[in-house]
Order: structure tokens, then C-alpha cells, then sequence
């Protein structure tokens, strides 16, 4: 099987200070890839250059497309670019309030991709909004309701919604459940789970949390200081750590 | 005429560089072209945009008609239309047939304009995006990438929290299929006139310094959605001077105990049909 996304030697820096460096890696079709490590090791940078939200410093990032087609990032206009983004691919921000319209409500917010993409049957678009608000357990009552009155777990699963409307292949998340308190957290990371495996999506999950890696992902990467340290599958890094970083990350886990 | 100005009061090289303006604006219907906007001698928001318009189309045979949310005789269209008298020299008018160049603020005229006019509205705010999307390089782009969902978004709410689209003024409209364009505050009434009219019409804002143009026969379109299609207001009254039931009415309040009364906002209109009338 081809992969969705190859990443090659990608490099964002900031001035002198690296963000990334030199990062590669392949990721195919219905796969979640997590990438773990401490704050401040270039996760959400190596996310953001891979979505195309940050130009590189150097490396590529190339696309395989519908028609098999493979695109590469850097040569792609700005309608392009940003029609990828809204039909192809999602992207949820750790803070919903950042992915989400707040002065809208909450069907506005779910529909606006729909819109942007040429649908213009109100009827259909409440319908289309009300389904998703179910399917991330959302009371479709509220569909009205401004994002403001919701709890910071209900943002988030509006912005899930938000961003899985458009039935997207390729979606990625940075820290999706930091901030939320653990029980609202594994009822995000459940439903994550169920719409990865029901729409076939493939993702790249930035976190910190290595029990989200172990519950979601297939494979994981380990990064330390703008450096991925150690790559595999999930089950061998954490129960068979490597490098020394990595065997630190997994020893100083709580158990209860 | 005073004649110690300049006629029409801007200098000749500032009415060039507005004629330029006005230009590329008829070139690319609905695009916002950013001018050097002077200072005017009356305060923003009173129509310095229109002004400035005005006075790079006038010449001495034209015949100037202002109007301020259709009448001839409130204070924005008095003093705009005595301004002009001043520094211009020009005939003034309030008969609609009559007026070459109608500078407006936030109505299109009941009678029906001809190929010889020029419509110049004064524009608050440019921009049908700026209340969804503050950032200008952002909207920019969207025009560019003639990305306009986010337009949708905003009737979305409306019918979410009224049941119909509750947009009542400046209704947005994509003019000629591509710019999405601000109407100016004008009733969402006024919105079919606009399309394909055969009187050149020219926006002034003068605070954000930008101009825009719908030239002759120009397709302008008002955004709705498949089932909940653009519609204009409607009113069960006639207005009580004219009686007219097709015209665009004011609610005005006559006494201190509540009483009201609906009459054309057009005053020409409401003028020329009673004068008929009385014949």
C-alpha cells in the first residue's frame, strides 16, 4: 500500500533556533501516528510544517492525492493550498477557541466547510450539521447555541465536528485532549478512536500524554529537542524503550 | 461660485488621481480600489467618499441631485448639494429625471435611472467581510481566491435565530459572478435595481480609502440560499402622501401619543406623483 504522506528530511526553524530538524517519515492511508515527547521538542512545529501551516526551512512534504497524483507541498499555490486544507484535511488545535468561530453558532461552525465548499440548501446543511453534532455526542438541541455557552469538552468535540464534516483523509491534531480533565478525556479519546476507524482516516496526533499513544496509535515517534529520538510501534517503544530519552518519557509515567 | 477654489474644490491632480481610480474600478466590477482619500471639510461618515467621487466627475454643464436615505431635504443632502454650489458652480436639482450626476447615501431612486447618469453612493464600510473576518490581508486573499463561504455563514445565523434571512441592509451581492461586494447601507429593497442598471454606479468610502464600481448592464446578484431565496421588504400600507403601494416607505412617528405615519422615503418621488395627481 502507498502512503498518504511522506515527509522527508523536514527542517522548520525559528532564526537560529531549530524547531524541527531533519524529520522523515511515511504515513498511509486509516493509520494514526502519534508523536510524543516533552514541551518545547518541536512537536506542534513538525505539525504545523507538515500541514503546510508553516513554510520549511528545508525538506518536503509530499501528498498522494485522490486521482494518485502525488502533490508536493511546496509548489502549491495559495487557492490550492488552502482548498486542501478545507476538503482533504482537518486540523484541531489544542484550544478549540482557536478552531473555532465563536461569534457563530455551533451548526454555523459545523456547516461553515460545507459552505466554503459551494453547499447552499440551508435545510441540508442543519441536517448534515445536526448528524455531526450527534455523532460527537453533542445534545443536536444545541445546534444553536453559541460555542461560548459550551464546556471546554463540548468545544472540542464541536471542533472535531467541525473539522470531520467535510469527510477529510488526512487530519491532524495537536493535543486535542490536554486541558480536560481525564474523564472528559477518554470520552474524546473513544470517539477519536471510533471516527478513525469508521471514516478510515488517517492522522498524525501531537501529545504528550503516552497513554494516549498507547490507546490510539499504532505507531509513535519520540522527540527531543527538535530531533525525532526513536520511531516504531507504539507497543514496542513503550514497552521496549531504546534511546534514554525515550526510557526516562516511559519510566517517569504514574502508575495508579 | 467662490472663486477661491480650485472648481469642485479638490485640486486637479487629486481629481486624476480619483478619475484613475475610478477606472480601474469600472474595470474590475466590484473590486475595492484603494485612493488617497483627502481630508474634506465635514467629518467621516458624512460622506466624504461620495464627496470626493463627486467632485472628480463633475464638470461645469452637469446638473448634481444629493439625496440622504432618499430625501432631498435633510441636512447631509442640503449642505452636500450647497458645498457643490459653492466650489463647483453647477445647477443643482431635486428632480431625479433631471440630474446627470445623484450623489446617495443609503438609497437607490424610485424613478427609474437612464444610461446618461451616475449613481455615487457614500460607503461607511467597504467591506462585506470586515464583521467575520477583522484581519484586511485576510479578507484580501479570500476576494482573491473568490473565497466567499464565510458570506454564507452570516446568513446561516440569521436564518438559525430568526427563521429568515433578517439581513436587511447592505445585503451582500456578487457582482458580475466574481466580487462580492457591499451594496452601502442601502434597503435590501433597492437590491434589484442595481442589477443590470443602466446608470454607472460608483462607491466612495472615505475613511477606509477604498472606491468600487458597478459599471452599465451589470450582473449583480444577491446571495440566499437554494430554499430560503432573497426577498425583498414589503409593507401592508400605502404611503399616505402619494399613495403609493410600490415605493419604499418610512414609519414615521407624527405625535407624542404614538401615532404614525408611512410615507415614500423618496421625496422626489413622493413629490412628482402628488403633483400628478393634483394636475
Amino acid at each position: 500500500m502507498s502512503a498518504l504522506l511522506q515527509v522527508r528530511g523536514l527542517s522548520h526553524h525559528y532564526g537560529q533556533r531549530i524547531g524541527c530538524q531533519d524529520v522523515s517519515f511515511d504515513l498511509h492511508p486509516g493509520e494514526l501516528l502519534c508523536i510524543v515527547g516533552e514541551s518545547g521538542s518541536g512537536k506542534s512545529t513538525l505539525l504545523k510544517t507538515a500541514a503546510a501551516q508553516l513554510a520549511p526551512s528545508s525538506g518536503s512534504v509530499r501528498y498522494h492525492q485522490r486521482d494518485g497524483d502525488w502533490l508536493d507541498l511546496e509548489e502549491l499555490s495559495e487557492a490550492n493550498r488552502r482548498r486542501l486544507a478545507r476538503e482533504e484535511w482537518g486540523f484541531v488545535t489544542q484550544n478549540p477557541r482557536d478552531g473555532l468561530r465563536l461569534n457563530v453558532s455551533a451548526g454555523a461552525n459545523v456547516a461553515e466547510r460545507l459552505m466554503a465548499m459551494g453547499m447552499r440548501n440551508y435545510g441540508q446543511l442543519r441536517d448534515i450539521a445536526k448528524g455531526w453534532l450527534e455523532r460527537v455526542e453533542i445534545d443536536p438541541a444545541r445546534i444553536d447555541d453559541a460555542p461560548t455557552a459550551f464546556s471546554g469538552g463540548m468545544q472540542q468535540r464541536l471542533q472535531i465536528a467541525r473539522t470531520l464534516v467535510t469527510q477529510p483523509r488526512l487530519v491532524f491534531m495537536d493535543e486535542p485532549t490536554a486541558g480536560l480533565d481525564v474523564s472528559v478525556q477518554a470520552r474524546i479519546l473513544d470517539l477519536l478512536r471510533r471516527l478513525v476507524n469508521e471514516l478510515g482516516l488517517a492522522a498524525v496526533m501531537v501529545t504528550h500524554d503516552l497513554a494516549v499513544a498507547r490507546l490510539l496509535a499504532a505507531r509513535t515517534m519520540v522527540m527531543q529537542g527538535g530531533r525525532v529520538v526513536e520511531t516504531g510501534l507504539t507497543d514496542q517503544i513503550l514497552d521496549d524503550p531504546q534511546h534514554p530519552y525515550t526510557q526516562l518519557l516511559v519510566s517517569s509515567v504514574l502508575t495508579t | 461660485m467662490t472663486s477661491n477654489y480650485n472648481f469642485a474644490f479638490l485640486d486637479e491632480n487629486t481629481k486624476r488621481m480619483l478619475r484613475r481610480a475610478l477606472l480601474k474600478a469600472v474595470a474590475i466590477p466590484g473590486y475595492q480600489v484603494p485612493f488617497g482619500s483627502r481630508e474634506m471639510p465635514l467629518p467621516y461618515g458624512w460622506g466624504t467618499g461620495g464627496i470626493q467621487l463627486t467632485a472628480a466627475l463633475l464638470g461645469p454643464d452637469d446638473v448634481l441631485k444629493v439625496i440622504d436615505q432618499g430625501a432631498d431635504d435633510t441636512t447631509n443632502a442640503v449642505n452636500i448639494r450647497r458645498f457643490f454650489a459653492r466650489v463647483a458652480g453647477v445647477t443643482t436639482t431635486e428632480r431625479t429625471t433631471e440630474a446627470s450626476v445623484i450623489q446617495t447615501r443609503h438609497r437607490i431612486p424610485e424613478t427609474p435611472l437612464r444610461e446618461d447618469q451616475i449613481l455615487v453612493f457614500q460607503v461607511p464600510e467597504p467591506e462585506p467581510l470586515r464583521t467575520l473576518e477583522p484581519r484586511e490581508a485576510e479578507t484580501r486573499t479570500l476576494h482573491a481566491l473568490a473565497d466567499y463561504g464565510l458570506m454564507h455563514v452570516k446568513l446561516y445565523e440569521d436564518i438559525a435565530q430568526y427563521g429568515h434571512i433578517a439581513t436587511s441592509y447592505d445585503y451582500p451581492v456578487l457582482v458580475d459572478g466574481r466580487f462580492l461586494t457591499s451594496p452601502s447601507p442601502i434597503p435590501k429593497f433597492d437590491n434589484p435595481k442595481l442589477d443590470h442598471s443602466p446608470a454607472l454606479m460608483l462607491f466612495g468610502a472615505g475613511r477606509e480609502k477604498r472606491l468600487y464600481a458597478i459599471p452599465p448592464y451589470t450582473k449583480v446578484e444577491s446571495l440566499a440560499f437554494d430554499d430560503h431565496p432573497f426577498e425583498i421588504q414589503r409593507w401592508e400600507h400605502q404611503c399616505e402622501l402619494c399613495g403609493s403601494d410600490e415605493s419604499y416607505l418610512d414609519e414615521v412617528v407624527v405625535d407624542d401619543r404614538g401615532s404614525r405615519m408611512f410615507v415614500c422615503s423618496d421625496t422626489d418621488y413622493c413629490g412628482q406623483r402628488r403633483g400628478e395627481q393634483a394636475a
